[in-house]
């Protein structure tokens, strides 16, 4: 009296993989907000020096970055004597065109922020700390020229 | 009426869509963070005025001179950027009262009371020729000087770090500390220098 049929084979059952997927978004959404795009690739040598007191920068969306630092290629513009480039957006830029291109760049960061975030516009100085203070002296210079005040020198965390 | 059961759609699949999702964002993405020492550079002056020299009192200027090989001198004195916090710092607390050292003004702080702040202002001037890792490391030792004095106050005051008060209270203590760096133009030792 066998109420129950028994099978021959055992069959595994099925695994739902439904919410593998969630949990993989999970992990995506994570990772979406603690990382930022990687922007332009980098045109010039950046070291940046160690320092200790340095803060964390609220907004990522609210920095915009001035790299100075040494060519990588000898193809970039440099600024004389030849041994420093400046790089904005994507591009190093030619000494002669270095105050009009500031501005420029100054202009298009502030233009692409909402009116109220233009005053929290940080422009991080990202500068190799082998370079010579006359090229961020000169560059500190257009910014205060054409009122974008919030700086920021880059630096990286040493231990004491 | 007889229910249909609607088939299982196979998802497998979506978990390895998202996956290529993960990746690429892995791939485009970095994580280092933007940091570094925050500034205020001072508002553009009007064309064509010369920056009238402010009429401070000699003993409330801690004059900082950097030099093209990175030597810094403090009001003439050759010193190592290691003992510049310590300088600073005694700069602007003066805490015995030195008549060299600046003078204080009692002024109301709401949340402190009255706290004699200093009037201290630190001229920074820098060569042409001075690194750029020299000059954040001045600015390091600046910021951690009224870093301490700032936690110091903070822990006499409210009992608690300056990074752990709300910003009310951080406010006060901004108040009660003040960050004075006044950043001359630069001399260029290359060109005969203006000194």
């Amino acid at each position: 009296m066998s109420r129950f049929k028994k099978n021959g084979k055992k069959e595994t059952p099925e695994l739902n993989m439904g919410s593998m997927s969630d949990i993989i978004f999970m992990f995506l959404f994570f990772f979406m907000v603690i990382t930022t795009m990687r922007e332009a690739s980098l045109k010039v040598h950046f070291t940046p020096p160690q320092a200790t007191e340095i803060q964390k920068l609220e907004k990522k969306s609210l920095v915009a970055n001035i790299y100075v630092g040494a060519p990588i290629s000898k193809n970039e513009n440099t600024l004389p004597p030849g041994e420093v480039s400046v790089q904005l957006n994507d591009q190093t830029i030619k000494a002669e065109e270095l105050v009009s291109d500031v501005r420029d760049f100054i202009g298009t960061e502030k233009e692409s922020r909402d009116a109220q975030d233009r005053d929290k516009l940080t422009f991080s100085l990202k500068v190799d700390k082998d370079v010579q203070m006359r090229y961020v002296n000169t560059i500190k210079q257009e910014l205060r020229k054409n009122n974008a005040l919030k700086i920021n020198y880059a630096a990286g965390k040493r231990a004491n | 009426m007889s229910t249909r059961k609607t088939p299982g759609l196979n998802t497998g699949a979506s978990a390895d869509i998202s996956f290529l999702l993960l990746t690429f964002f892995l791939l485009t993405s970095s994580i280092n963070t933007e940091q570094g020492i925050p500034r205020k550079l001072p508002p553009p002056k009007a064309d064509d005025t010369e920056e009238v020299k402010a009429d401070i009192n000699k003993r409330n200027v801690l004059n900082v001179l950097v030099n093209y090989l990175d030597q810094i001198s403090v009001n003439g004195e050759v010193m190592p950027v290691s003992e510049l916090k310590d300088k600073a710092k005694e700069f602007f607390s003066n805490p015995t009262n030195d008549p060299s050292l600046p003078e204080k003004v009692n002024k109301p702080i709401e949340g402190i009371g009255d706290f004699a702040v200093s009037k201290g202002v630190v001229s920074l001037t820098n060569d042409q020729g001075t690194s750029y890792n020299m000059y954040v490391q001045v600015q390091n030792e600046l910021q951690r000087a009224v870093n301490e004095l700032r936690d110091e106050t903070s822990l006499q005051y409210f009992g608690k770090k300056y990074d752990a008060l709300d910003s009310a209270a951080q406010r006060a203590v901004t108040a009660a500390i003040p960050m004075s760096i006044s950043e001359a133009p630069p001399m260029d030792w290359s060109k005969g220098g203006a000194q």
